[in-house]
């Protein structure tokens, strides 16, 4: 059977669409908001969603995915929590959830533990970016005895041929490919060499490869939707909901953000 | 007895590289050089030479006779780390990775800095090697040490201070690794202790392993015998590591490792990963970590910033679970009554990081036999700590 992201980007292909796929930090400010958040981006128009589960020390990221990780873990987040808003939401959505997890959480609750917890509860794939391939052998078995969910492996700038032959093939979702070299909530770099590496990942392992890090407005989605089979917003989005979240009109402003960057992709 | 780490890194069920994968190929690379050198003569030669005319090696080892009277037990030698330039261990491992910065021909190093012990090393090996360095160290740190903050800007580093979490050295990390990340292509992140991803926790032990090298010589030709303990205070690791290596094999040798005790274990304020922590992955290795039942980072306390940080070298926590080294820990108090005998029976003011090591020495020597060996790491001096002191103290300078 094929998993909720594989057949989300064969539906999408067959439309002639790129995918959207927003990252919110789980618990920022609330799980309560975020359960509309993921509802509100749903319905607008974000193919796939991705959580942040919340981390003390998260080295890959900027300022603003490292501050929204601060005030949820203020609000009491855990990954346990993160899992019951997840199985609430499965109630009402079928978009397919990736957990964006640093390796120490996830690894806390145990492996296996974690992985069955994750797929009863409905979550697609998961993104633990301070596990590379090589010491991925440990989550893969989980995920493998557990039935989920998928790990997507991120590519870079950096990743050396071998590399980028080697994550293509343990890949089931897509891949994630870093547009540029360093953490998120940068500039988007020039896309010509981003858009010179995707069609090389492309070429290799005809999975989809989605672009994130730097991606902030629907022109910039557009233009890397160009060769890419999907775009992550994620510090844009953060920043957004931390300026907005106790204005009035907060989700129907979500909504309209949301829309804007579909239509982009469309 | 098989030598470790073996080829993916791993120290028993620690270690490894868990970093993201922009940085993975520039680990790799690192790896490579590394297995070059250590094997290349010139290098070796290079490294030595520097260790000897511009750090001032070897250090004595000191026979701290009224300590050892004082305290009426073991024999108490102190390897004197402290007279090293710069005035810790540090210079050793940073003389070590600027040479190898100069092989990978990278312009620009970057580091984190706890005590500014270790940023003061890197920013007097930039100057040495005329690289461009940038330092990241807590702003709580920055607060601490002011003095070495200065020091480093003296040398022509710059330091730019972390705000984040803790403001402390996990923080500056944490930094570190991110601006590692951005600038990997032009930069070698020159880390401070054997912690971090493979190669850093083999390669920095090995730099430090100078330490236990010449320890043994030393005690070889002053008694003719092998000592019977080794006392180190484990901050990251580096300076016990160095000490303790070119003992691991003899396994009469006991070795003990001292953590930060801060306010008191029970107290839940204190920096003693063996004692309050447990297997986790921070920083790029699987190791003891201080953190709570849903993995987050522990906050941790210590009067040293040296010893403050929630996860400990790699290498420590195997030979923690083998039981080859006995870890215990020194509170902020022990420490500090521990620093003013140093003061006052040997004339050597000692770092407050190493006078958790002398704390222990208090504990221990007594219940040794006066033929019995001790040897200690005077990891470093405490001219950077008086300030701090004073002011504790309620002494206006
Ligand atoms: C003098 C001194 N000793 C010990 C340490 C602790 O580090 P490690 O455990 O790596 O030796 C430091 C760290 O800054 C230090 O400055």
């Amino acid at each position: 059977m094929k998993n909720r992201i594989q057949q989300t980007f064969n539906d999408l292909q067959a439309k002639g669409e790129k995918a959207l796929i927003p990252y919110i930090m789980a618990g920022d400010p609330s799980l309560e908001v975020t359960e509309s958040l993921v509802l509100t981006l749903a319905e607008a128009g974000a193919d796939l969603i991705e959580l942040g589960v919340p981390f003390s020390d998260p080295i890959a990221d900027g300022p603003v995915i490292q501050q929204a990780a601060e005030r949820a873990l203020k609000s009491g987040t855990t990954l346990k929590k993160i899992l019951s808003t997840v199985r609430s939401l499965r109630t009402k959505t079928h978009v397919p959830l990736i957990f964006m997890a640093y390796y120490n959480t996830i690894l806390t609750m145990g492996l296996e533990n974690f992985c069955q917890q994750a797929v009863s509860a409905g979550v697609d794939g998961v993104i633990v970016p301070d596990v590379p391939p090589e010491e991925s052998d440990e989550l893969c078995q989980a995920t493998k005895a557990a039935g989920g969910p998928v790990v997507i492996f991120l590519l870079a700038p950096t990743s050396t041929p071998p590399r980028r032959k080697d994550v293509i093939q343990r890949t089931h979702g897509f891949i994630y490919y870093v547009s540029l070299t360093g953490i998120t909530g940068a500039q988007l770099p020039d896309l010509a060499q981003v858009k010179k590496n995707v069609q090389t990942i492309q070429k290799i392992g005809k999975k989809p490869v989605a672009v994130g890090f730097g991606i902030a407005t629907p022109e910039q989605a557009h233009n890397v939707a160009q060769f890419a089979d999907g775009v992550i917003i994620g510090s844009a989005l953060v920043r957004n909901i931390a300026e907005h979240h106790q204005d009035p009109d907060f989700l129907s402003r979500i909504k309209t953000t949301t829309v804007n960057l579909k239509a982009a992709l469309r | 007895m098989p030598t470790y780490p073996n080829q993916r890194g791993r120290f028993g069920q620690f270690g490894g590289m868990y970093v993201p994968e922009t940085l993975m190929p520039a680990i790799h690379e690192l790896d490579l050089i590394y297995q070059k050198i250590k094997r290349d003569k010139a290098f070796q030669l290079e490294f030595q030479t520097c260790l000897k005319n511009f750090v001032g090696r070897p250090t004595p080892l000191y026979f701290a006779e009224r300590l050892t009277k004082t305290l009426g037990g073991a024999k108490i030698y102190l390897k004197r780390e402290d007279l090293c330039h710069t005035g810790a261990h540090k210079i050793n491992n940073t003389v070590g990775q600027a040479l190898l910065t100069r092989r990978m021909k990278k312009k620009r190093v970057i580091a984190e800095t706890g005590a500014g012990q270790h940023g003061v090393a890197v920013a007097t090996v930039a100057a040495m090697f005329g690289l461009e360095a940038e330092i990241y160290m807590g702003t709580e740190d920055m607060e601490r040490q002011s003095l070495n903050v200065f020091r480093m800007r003296l040398l022509g580093s710059k330091v730019t201070g972390v705000n984040a979490g803790s403001r402390t050295l996990k923080d500056a990390i944490s930094e570190a690794m991110r601006d590692w990340t951005t600038n990997v292509a032009t930069t070698h992140y020159l880390l401070g202790s054997v912690l971090g991803a493979h190669p850093y926790p083999m390669m920095i032990r090995d730099f430090q392993s100078v330490i236990g090298r010449e320890a043994r010589k030393q005690i070889l030709a002053a008694e003719g015998r092998l000592p019977h303990c080794l006392v180190a205070c484990v901050g990251g690791g580096s300076n016990s590591i160095g000490l303790f290596y070119p003992f691991v094999k003899d396994t009469k040798v006991k070795m003990v490792g001292v953590e930060a005790g801060g306010l008191g274990i029970e107290s839940g304020k204190h920096a003693a990963r063996f004692s309050g922590g447990k297997p986790g992955v921070l920083h790029g290795t699987m190791t003891y970590l201080l953190q709570d039942q849903d993995g987050q980072v522990n906050p941790t306390h210590s009067v040293s910033a040296g010893l403050d940080y929630p996860a400990v070298g790699p290498e420590h926590s195997f030979y923690h679970d083998t039981e080859r080294i006995h870890y215990t820990s020194a509170t902020d108090q022990e420490a500090l009554a521990a620093f003013d005998l140093l003061s006052q029976t040997e004339g050597i003011i000692p770092a407050l990081e190493s006078a958790h090591a002398v704390a222990e020495v208090v504990k221990l020597a007594p219940t040794m036999k006066k033929n019995q060996i001790l040897i200690m790491n005077l990891s470093g001096r405490g001219d950077k700590d008086v300030q701090q002191i004073a002011e504790m103290r309620g002494i206006p300078l």
